[in-house]
């Protein structure tokens, strides 16, 4: 070993663990990698969103909807929770593409107050599930809403998005799974 | 007597309001009354479970410390499972089943796990390899028993000392130069 390539070891064990924080450190570590990602979608099957009629609002789903083929999203939503309010007008851009079946997972909400929520807003969900204690979420994983999920035909779990969608995620994360489904 | 108990009631008064004042900025005892088990021992092993369970929305505590929404949720689910008569195993990995294994505040050992647990002890060996070599080469080059700052045995000063080129003994002149200075420093 030469003189040289030992004084040249502390640098390159330098560089080596600046390249390794650069990359470690800009990672959020808020966002957590999805267990479920490529797992069938746990069996559940949820009410529609109590409204005092008895066929209630928002049909209901269940794990067999998302195994009958065809591509789902499964949208988590709350009526207290902010970001699903930035989320919605993403939510709604997706529904009317037609690309996928959109599913609304109503998580730990009061019925009156996502009713209020929905009437307001725009309803873009092809059918909303309530699951006000929050059991069939912590089934899926779920840890801090918005979360969205995209199903394949199958009722496999290929696709976990933590936050609120916006414009670019749509764009390149959510649509380019979609189309990779498709085919 | 009883003046010794009137005095040291402000103090347990205090003693008592104490964790109280705390509680003003840290979280609210987790586990919550009614959450609790009937079952002692039952209870035992759901406490000794939720120590282990990371609470996903605040990351650094355990479902047992949290006070979020979600660790309540899965502390009653762990209370739930057991009274179903889960094994403590089966109760941990039916929350790993659904949130991988971050949920652990231990992480396992496996195959994506070895360099974070024997990347330490690689390196602390590479490092004692590193230097047992350049102490041993140093030492062999003449920092031998006979050296001035302490021979074989203090390697590290005596690897140092040998590291630099041994000064030249003192001239005649220069030992007369040097008496005739400590002399006049002695006046």
């Amino acid at each position: 070993m030469s003189k040289r390539a030992i004084y040249l070891a502390p640098l390159s064990v330098f560089l080596l663990m600046a390249v390794y924080f650069a990359i470690g450190l800009t990672k959020d570590p808020k966002i957590l990698p999805s267990a479920l990602i490529d797992k069938p979608v746990p069996e559940f099957s949820l009410p529609p969103i109590d409204n005092g009629t008895p066929q209630g609002y928002g049909k209901g789903f269940s794990s067999a909807d998302l195994k009958a083929g065809g591509i789902s999203v499964v949208n988590v939503f709350a009526s207290w929770c902010l970001p699903c309010r930035t989320e919605h007008p993403f939510v709604t851009k997706l529904a009317k593409m037609k690309v996928a079946k959109v599913y609304g997972l109503n998580f730990k909400d009061a019925p009156k107050y996502s009713l209020k929520w929905l009437k307001e807003l725009g309803d873009p969900y092809d059918a909303i599930g309530a699951d006000p204690k929050g059991r069939v979420g912590i089934d899926w994983g779920v840890y801090g809403i918005p979360e969205t999920f995209i199903v394949d035909g199958a009722g496999k779990i290929r696709f976990k998005y933590v936050g609120p969608m916006n414009g670019d995620i749509l764009e390149n994360q959510i649509l380019p799974v979609i189309e990779k489904l498709k085919r | 007597m009883k003046t010794g108990l009137i005095l040291l009631a402000p103090l347990l008064g205090l003693l008592w309001t104490a964790p109280a004042l705390f509680l003003s900025t840290a979280p609210a005892w987790a586990v919550n009354p009614d959450e609790m088990l009937a079952d002692p021992l039952l209870e035992k092993r759901a406490r000794e479970i939720s120590k282990v369970l990371r609470c996903l929305v605040c990351q650094n505590q355990s479902i047992d410390d949290s006070d979020a929404d979600l660790a309540k949720d899965l502390r009653i689910i762990v209370r739930q499972r057991l009274t179903a008569g889960d094994s403590d195993t089966a109760v941990i990995d039916y929350v790993v089943a659904r949130y991988g294994d971050f949920v652990l505040l231990k992480p396992p050992f496996k195959g994506a796990t070895l360099v974070l647990w024997l990347g330490p002890a690689v390196i602390a060996g590479l490092g004692l390899w590193a230097m047992v070599v350049f102490l041993r080469r140093h030492s062999g080059q003449g920092g031998g028993p006979g050296d001035r700052q302490g021979g074989g045995t203090q390697a590290a000063t005596g690897a140092r000392a040998a590291s630099r080129p041994r000064p030249a003994p003192l001239t005649e002149d220069e030992k007369k130069r040097l008496a005739k200075l400590l002399k006049e420093d002695g006046r």
